[in-house]
């Protein structure tokens, strides 16, 4: 690796799967193949191995950071871990498999481009299997990976592969994974996970590695519709400091407002509407943090001078005037719920969004999703840890989000306990309207 | 048109964007700035974030006692140089009046805690930004870019916040504070990588150079105030740098040509060994020992 890692591009993916489907071994492997593992790292993981009485280095014990994981062979929490080749650096999120940790996954699916479902050969796809390309689905993950392990306990049989491969795509298909690849591999000994397996000569696709080098996610924000939460607003008058500082146009009256764009592409002269309030106003200046620049792209942290004075204060979002988010106070979505106390309808919640935190209420629970089915069943009474479902909500103030299908940034949101600060609840947005007033 | 960033300017963004969230939902941030390379980038970071303004917040020196000259003058010439408040929680003065007891070994970095959680208390500081990076190490490969503290200091590994998407929930009980980690996702290489970039000024003891050098336990060790070499521990100038800035008790010293950013760049780049492994003896305790001690309210 050298500089020119710098203009390398990012993968952020999460791996699914249960120890006993071979997947710390897997990501370790990942790691061990393509040089991210250091000498000392090693050295350390073959001591553990050989105080457990097992004679190779165990790479799981590589990904299974913490105490409890290592005593009990089990991934329970999110780990990330970095790795790159000269073609792309990969940020994963390794996550547990097992059904009560579905959070786990959900957190780490949000931030990924390409999620990696892994099922064991000899058991094909099973209701653990199901609940995992759910879970990617629901979050969006533009590309799935079904990487078929332990092919060497089913003779690495083309056959078998097949099988696994009609009913992964049957599952994938229905709950709306639009693009997906399956691989066959053994992580154990290596098969198809860096270097091509002379055990599997029928199969004449990428390996696992050289797959996540070349695939294409298809998630480039910077052609959406623009979306600018405001993190932070000062008007130069309110800071002095700047009114005596030349860069870039600090001083001249507007408002300054600082950010992330979130999607699509702000440039200067562009007139722009700031949410929800509606008012419009225009793109004096952008800051790229340091440099002057005409435009801000997706993804950028950036300072932009607007017109107006006081045009917008954090928690605002400023979007392209040709296609503003949806603005009202009633919510139907997707949620997850992360916490042991349950969630049910009449509760006070914090909801945050963006760069805004406001009160809301649990309207109603509208059903459930059963993740073996993959159906949505009707009312339940509460949510508890790990259920997903449909629910409908209240905001105190007109909010102006997309829906999630549309934006993942901008149309997603947590709920927070009011009284003890906790995140209770991940929501992902269908639809917001207005509530419609009673006539007097 | 599309348009997608570099790796690098990914990670720029996503940690401004962290800085800026916690500017806009805490009261009192603080910055833990120990003159290392990490805490160097996240000033610079601080700096770009909220430009033309000043950092809105102070920094924080926890300081052991057993620093590199280099290293304090740097820390002083930087703090001076941006007009920054500076506090520092001093580990002497609660050995000084027997608050805590030097240990037999003389590491003072698990003494680091008990200073660092008053210091937080006294001025109500209610986030703390620190530079750890998740690739440094099992136990933090874990921890969130919000890490909750409960009035103890105390990280809980199996009752963490679950993170998602760029949503961080900073809510925490009265008493309690959450450590911010800006460059989780950023790896000892990208730090590198971006200290060229933006040519960021380090301290002197980064860059090879002559230093007098004994062997303890695998590592050259600097002698100086904290403690000198045993009788069987023979002192010799090599030619070295530091790919960690800590206490010098525990600090190792590596073997390295490296003078400028390009080679240390290219060093790293084709190292066998992680910057912990090479360098901190305390990691090397046993296999939990980093998670052990942030459990107890270390960084």
């Amino acid at each position: 690796m050298n500089e020119t890692t710098s203009h390398t591009r990012l993968l952020r993916l999460a791996t699914a799967g249960s120890v006993d489907d071979g997947k710390s071994t897997l990501v370790g492997r990942l790691l061990y193949d393509s040089k991210s593992v250091l000498a000392d790292q090693l050295e350390a993981i073959e001591f553990a191995s050989r105080a457990r009485g097992s004679q190779n280095a165990d790479l799981a014990l590589l990904t299974d950071g913490l105490r409890a994981e290592r005593e009990q062979g089990i991934t329970i929490d999110v780990a990330y871990r970095y790795f790159a080749t000269p073609r792309r650096r990969f940020i994963l999120a390794d996550t547990p498999g097992h059904v009560q940790y579905t959070r786990n996954m959900v957190t780490g699916a949000s931030t990924a481009q390409l999620a990696i479902v892994l099922v064991d050969a000899r058991k094909g796809i099973v209701e653990q299997t199901r609940r995992h390309i759910a879970v990617a689905a629901l979050l969006r993950v533009p590309h799935v990976v079904l990487a078929v392990n332990k092919m060497d306990l089913v003779e690495f049989s083309l056959q078998r592969f097949h099988e696994i491969v009609e009913e992964f795509t049957v599952v994938a298909d229905s709950l709306g994974v639009t693009s997906h690849t399956a691989i066959p591999l053994s992580a154990l000994n290596g098969d198809n996970v860096v270097t091509a397996s002379e055990n599997m000569p029928w199969y004449h696709g990428p390996t696992l590695l050289s797959h996540l080098e070349e695939v294409e996610v298809g998630d480039d924000l910077s052609t959406q519709p623009g979306r600018f939460p405001v993190q932070s607003s000062f008007s130069p008058s309110a800071r002095p400091d700047w009114a005596a500082s030349r860069c870039f146009g600090f001083g001249l009256p507007g408002t300054y407002v600082a950010g992330q764009v979130a999607a699509g592409t702000f440039s200067v002269g562009q007139t722009v509407t700031v949410m929800p309030h509606g008012t419009r106003t225009v793109i004096e200046a952008i800051d790229q943090l340091g440099g002057d620049a005409t435009d801000a792209v997706a993804g950028q942290s950036v300072t932009i001078h607007l017109f107006d004075t006081a045009a917008a204060e954090r928690g605002d979002l400023i979007a392209a005037v040709n296609d503003t988010p949806h603005v009202g106070e009633e919510i139907v979505a997707t949620v997850c719920h992360l916490s042991e106390r349950p969630l049910r309808p009449g509760q006070a919640v914090l909801m945050k969004y963006a760069s805004k935190t406001l009160e809301a209420r649990v309207e109603q629970l509208i059903d459930q999703l059963d993740l073996a089915t993959t159906h949505r069943e009707g009312q339940p009474q509460q949510l508890v840890v790990n259920d997903i479902a449909t629910v409908r909500l209240r905001t105190a103030q007109p909010v102006a989000v997309d829906s999630y299908r549309k934006n993942r940034i901008t149309g997603s949101f947590i709920l927070i306990d009011p009284g003890d600060g906790q995140t209770l609840t991940a929501g992902m947005v269908e639809s917001v309207s207005t509530v419609q007033k009673e006539p007097s | 048109m599309s348009r997608i960033l570099s790796y690098m300017d990914i990670l720029e963004a996503e940690s401004v964007h962290i800085m800026r969230e916690v500017a806009g939902e805490f009261e009192r941030p603080v910055l833990l700035f120990s003159g290392g390379k990490d805490s160097a980038v996240m000033l610079h970071l601080a700096r770009k974030a909220f430009a033309p303004a000043t950092v809105p917040f102070p920094v924080m020196h926890v300081d052991t006692g057993h620093n590199f000259a280099e290293v304090l003058e740097f820390r002083d010439r930087v703090v001076a140089e941006l007009g920054l408040r500076l506090y520092v929680a001093d580990v002497q003065s609660y050995i000084d009046d027997g608050r805590l007891a030097e240990r037999p070994d003389g590491t003072r970095n698990p003494l680091q805690t008990q200073p660092l959680l008053d210091a937080i208390a006294e001025h109500r500081f209610d986030a703390v930004f620190g530079g750890g990076r998740r690739d440094e190490e099992k136990a933090r490969a874990k921890e969130r870019i919000y890490s909750m503290r409960d009035e103890f200091g105390q990280w809980d590994p199996r009752n963490q916040r679950p993170e998602l998407w760029n949503l961080y929930n900073g809510r925490h009980a009265p008493g309690g504070h959450v450590r911010v980690f800006p460059l989780s996702n950023w790896t000892e290489l990208d730090v590198w990588n971006y200290i060229k970039r933006e040519n960021v000024a380090l301290p002197s003891i980064y860059f090879s150079h002559k230093r007098e050098v004994f062997k303890r336990n695998g590592m050259w060790l600097a002698p100086g105030d904290w403690g000198q070499p045993q009788r069987d521990e023979a002192v010799e100038m090599r030619t070295v740098r530091y790919r960690t800035v800590g206490d010098m008790s525990c600090t190792g010293a590596v073997e390295s040509e490296a003078a400028t950013l390009a080679e240390v760049i290219a060093e790293i780049a084709a190292s066998r060994i992680t910057e912990r492994g090479s360098s901190r003896a305390d990691d090397k305790l046993s296999e939990a020992a980093m998670e052990d001690r942030k459990r107890e309210g270390y960084f």
